[in-house]
């Protein structure tokens, strides 16, 4: 007779801590990962599981191990169908084949794909981006639930049995069986007594026998079916549904003229992607609208936005017309929070910065819930405009704007540690729920 | 029991399990493979577990205990992505090599499975583990558990005194140089773990306040005749460190300058451990042979006893021509020789020389071709072999003709292998040999040794790889080794390739820096 041990109900993911300790090892190269994808992949697509190569720096382990493209071998192997001793066999072209089934597999163990989860991605997302923890906590939290009534179910616990479903079912179930109602049996009793009381005779007895048998036949009936039964219970039935928050659309508004190059776009993706997270957390629906501008703007696709070059001068109030167009169109205020982040190098038609004010003053910011602009500036001149206000032409114009409106938020970035200020406003502020309309 | 045994004499009926049936099989099980096969075994422990904890447990070197290190978190991440493929299934069981025995079964098996699981490893694995000279005398089965439960918690320890990067560091080193971390000839001492424990501070301190040679700065032979370090005094120094060394975390623990007594014990740890698998190692063959020839044998016999039903005997011999497939080498799922094919047709073939042989075989194995007692036969074989003297000891003509096996010549640089041999008259000796020399863990694995250190210089160590077939080491892989040795030698390193035969230097690497 063996022991035995039921090890079932241990805790399981015993090996989490060495996965942790992997993934702190490898941080750097797939921060690196992450980065480029996020870099090549969709806005949305951020918060959500990646899969990622095996990175190869920090993670060899390393021992004496002969090459493989050296010396003299032999090898014993099954199956021989013609050769006979003397027979040359060419090599297979790559390495590996017939008799490096060693080293082959020490190559792909070590070249493989695997799965990050999503917390671990944002882990990494948000690394370099230097968000306070509770930030992180906010940004990670999946949405709350609520249950919400959504019929009714045969199974449920007892402090949700819905009364009036159940005596329903109850009642036709007996009316189905032909149970006895308590009236028939009452007046059944009541002539069975009114007979007992008269004088015998032949036909009373009788009629007593056949009434003292059915009153049997139906006592039992009433017995047999019961009043409540177990096939008539019906609970009520509760849904987990989101809570319910309001649609929200976000405009991202982008300078694509020549001066944008690679690493402005990369930084004003990151500040889009940020923004996108957390409007994703606060709203069930989001939609995002790209609208880039030179010295005009269009609406494009996300893939346009990012990688399309175009050439062209600078007028920004073409990008924020055709905003309020498109809110105009199909994102009224009254049924959207609106949030609108603008990423620019700061250059501008030299007129049109008055323009922009208008705009700004007269229509969006009262259709917004928030407006970030960002102006992405290189990093050596980072400590000489630092918190000065002068600037190009657009900041100044949005600087005024800024002073009047508080839902407006302005920065400048040089680096990606950066961007996080820019919505530390929006966290301050934190309306419950945006007021509509 | 009474109540089943009037019912039918089937031991279970239906795939599911329960602790009742499994406990019956196993008695009845063992009661056969002490009558059929005269095993001899540890006693049993069982453990259920899921198919996650199996995952978990492959991660960590499939000991139930083991430190934490990031490396295992990588195997497990390999593991998980072939399981989720599916290119791979879960091993059915897992047996450690421990007193009691340990045996993990899968809550998934049927029970068909487990039965067969039961013989397999409860029976055929142990009887291997306790019977054969290598683990007999390189592992203690008794202590390991214990061993590893200290070595968890002393490394935690250190995480939490040292920092866990410090702790990685040493690990890491320590790892890279597991292979060349065990004593091939000389024996180990025994380890236990009680005494273990008690005795560490002692010696710790021991060491801390012991005369260390490397740390004399004066010449010894001062008194007598002042020039008589040279020849002889490298002769001498060499014996005192027991040079040349082929257990090079053994001289890095007792010998290094830099090393502080917690690393030095780290080092111990990882140096036990794979001393512990050594023997595994070498018995690949052999162990999974005799544990398929036991489960093969015992099912058989439960079979024709009538103890199991049909429908579960073919289960049973489903699951067996699954492990024991050897494809052909050109098919696309070769991947080198099955050890379980191997071992049980090795097997199978001792037991039909000692009943049956040809003239053949009794020209071959006079000593046991028809002795008429395979039973001993295979005991003999299986408590004082391993896997290369196995193989050159048995491997028969007719096998060698049934499994078609050739021999390949394969130079680096050439474009063409070479048939060197077939299954012929002029072949068999040869391909068994090749092959036994394929399964030799000494030959096959680089062989680097530390030859000297130099003492009143600069303390470089120099190590030497003795390069045999012309066969070099991979060098970025060497170069990092290097530096982890360098790491915990904290001077020079260099390493010198000298061939085998010639004695000729073919190359030298060396490491300054970490």
């Amino acid at each position: 007779m063996p022991i035995f041990i039921d090890r079932r109900l241990n805790p399981k993911d015993k090996s989490l801590g060495n996965r942790q300790r992997f993934l702190r090892r490898a941080r750097e190269e797939l921060k690196r990962d992450i980065r480029d994808q996020i870099r090549a992949g969709k806005i949305s697509d951020v918060d959500a599981e990646h899969v990622v190569p095996m990175p190869a720096k920090g993670t060899s382990e390393p021992t004496f191990s002969s090459a493989s493209d050296s010396g003299e071998r032999q090898h014993v192997l099954p199956g021989n169908k013609h050769f006979v001793a003397g027979n040359q066999i060419p090599k297979p072209s790559k390495g590996g084949g017939v008799g490096g089934a060693g080293a082959g597999t020490r190559e792909s163990q070590d070249d493989f794909r695997f799965v990050l989860s999503r917390e671990e991605v944002l882990d990494l997302f948000f690394e370099d981006l230097e968000l306070p923890d509770m930030v992180k906590l906010n940004l990670k939290e999946i949405l709350a639930y609520k249950p919400r009534r959504a019929g009714f179910a045969p199974t449920g616990s007892p402090t949700n049995i819905n009364v009036g479903r159940t005596m329903r079912n109850s009642h036709g179930r007996r009316i189905a069986l032909r149970r006895p109602r308590r009236e028939e049996l009452e007046a059944i009793a009541r002539e069975l007594a009114a007979l007992e009381a008269e004088p015998p005779s032949a036909a009373t007895r009788q009629r007593i026998t056949a009434l003292r048998e059915k009153l049997e036949e139906m006592e039992r009936r009433r017995r047999l079916i019961a009043y409540v039964d177990p096939v008539d219970i019906r609970f009520n039935r509760f849904d987990p549904q989101p809570v319910p928050n309001a649609s929200a659309v976000m405009f991202c508004l982008m300078d694509v003229s020549g001066s944008m190059g690679e690493r402005e776009k990369d930084l004003a993706k990151r500040f889009f992607v940020l923004l996108h997270l957390f409007l994703k957390r606060r709203y069930d629906r989001i939609e995002i609208v790209f609208i880039r501008h030179t010295h005009e703007a269009h609406e494009v696709d996300e893939e346009t936005f990012f990688y399309s070059m175009q050439s062209g001068g600078t007028v920004v109030s073409t990008a924020l017309e055709k905003m309020r167009r498109i809110i105009e169109e199909r994102y009224p205020s009254r049924e959207w929070n609106i949030y609108a982040a603008q990423a620019s190098d700061g250059d501008n038609f030299a007129t049109d910065s008055e323009r922009c004010i208008t705009l700004l003053d007269g229509e969006i910011m009262r259709l917004c819930q928030y407006f970030a602009y960002i102006e992405i500036i290189d990093e050596r001149e980072s400590h000489i405009f630092g918190s000065t206000d002068n600037g190009t032409s657009l900041w100044r114009a949005y600087s005024a704007v800024n002073l009047r409106w508080p839902n407006f938020q302005m920065s400048r970035i040089a680096r990606a540690s950066d961007i996080y200020p820019v919505f530390r406003q929006l966290f301050t502020r934190q309306p419950a729920l945006p007021a509509s309309g | 029991m009474q109540r089943n045994a009037a019912r039918s004499d089937l031991l279970f009926s239906g795939s599911d399990w329960n602790f009742r049936t499994l406990s019956r099989v196993y008695d009845e099980i063992a009661a056969l493979a002490v009558e059929e096969l005269h095993l001899d075994t540890y006693p049993v422990q069982m453990e259920i577990i899921s198919s996650e904890q199996m995952l978990d447990a492959y991660s960590s070197v499939g000991m139930p205990l083991m430190y934490p290190h990031w490396s295992f978190g990588k195997h497990f991440l390999y593991q998980q992505l072939l399981y989720r493929k599916g290119g791979r299934g879960l091993a059915y069981e897992l047996v450690i090599n421990s007193d009691p025995c340990i045996v993990y079964l899968m809550e998934e098996n049927t029970m068909a499975l487990q039965a067969l699981v039961t013989a397999h490893a409860a029976l055929g694995h142990n009887h291997f583990f306790k019977n054969n000279y290598l683990f007999r005398q390189w592992t203690d089965a008794g202590a390991i558990l214990g061993y590893l439960d200290f070595a968890k918690g002393y490394i935690a320890n250190c995480e939490e005194r040292h920092g866990a990067d410090a702790v990685e560091a040493i690990l890491d080193a320590a790892h890279a140089l597991m292979e060349q971390g065990v004593f091939r000839y000389r024996r180990p001492p025994k380890l236990s773990s009680e005494k273990e424990r008690e005795g560490i501070r002692e010696r710790l301190e021991y060491e801390e306040r012991s005369y260390n040679d490397l740390w004399r700065t004066l010449p010894r032979s001062k008194g007598g005749d002042g020039t008589g370090e040279t020849d002889g005094g490298m002769a001498e120094r060499k014996k005192s460190l027991n040079l040349p060394e082929e257990n090079l975390l053994y001289f890095l623990e007792k010998n290094s300058l830099v090393l502080e007594p917690w690393q030095r014990e780290i080092l111990r740890i990882v140096r036990t451990i794979a001393q512990y698998f050594y023997p595994q190692r070498q018995t690949q063959v052999m162990n999974e042979g005799c544990a398929t020839f036991v489960h093969y044998t015992l099912m058989n016999a439960l079979f024709d006893r009538g103890r199991i039903s049909e429908g579960a005997m073919l289960e049973i011999l489903g699951n067996h021509s699954n492990v024991i497939f050897q494809p052909a080498f050109d098919d696309p799922r070769f991947s080198g020789i099955n050890p379980y094919a191997l071992g049980l047709a090795m097997m199978q073939d001792i037991q039909r020389i000692s009943m049956e042989p040809t003239a053949e075989d009794r020209d071959w194995f006079p000593g046991i071709a028809g002795n008429g007692d395979w039973r001993e036969t295979l005991l003999d074989a299986w408590a004082n072999h391993r896997d290369e003297s196995f193989i050159q000891q048995y491997l028969s003509p007719a096998l060698i003709r049934k499994s078609r096996f050739f021999l390949l010549d394969d130079v680096a640089e050439k474009s063409h292998y070479e048939v060197a041999s077939i299954h012929d008259e002029r072949g068999y000796a040869t391909i068994r040999s090749a092959l036994a020399r394929a399964y030799d863990i000494g030959a096959s694995r680089p062989d680097v040794q530390i030859v000297d250190v130099d003492l009143l210089g600069e303390r470089h160590l120099h190590l030497e790889h003795k390069v045999a077939g012309d066969v070099l080491l991979d060098e970025a892989a060497c170069d990092a080794t290097l530096r982890h040795i360098r790491t915990l030698w904290g001077y020079k390193v260099s390493l010198a390739g000298i061939d085998a035969k010639t004695g000729a230097k073919v190359y030298e690497r060396s490491i300054n820096q970490t």
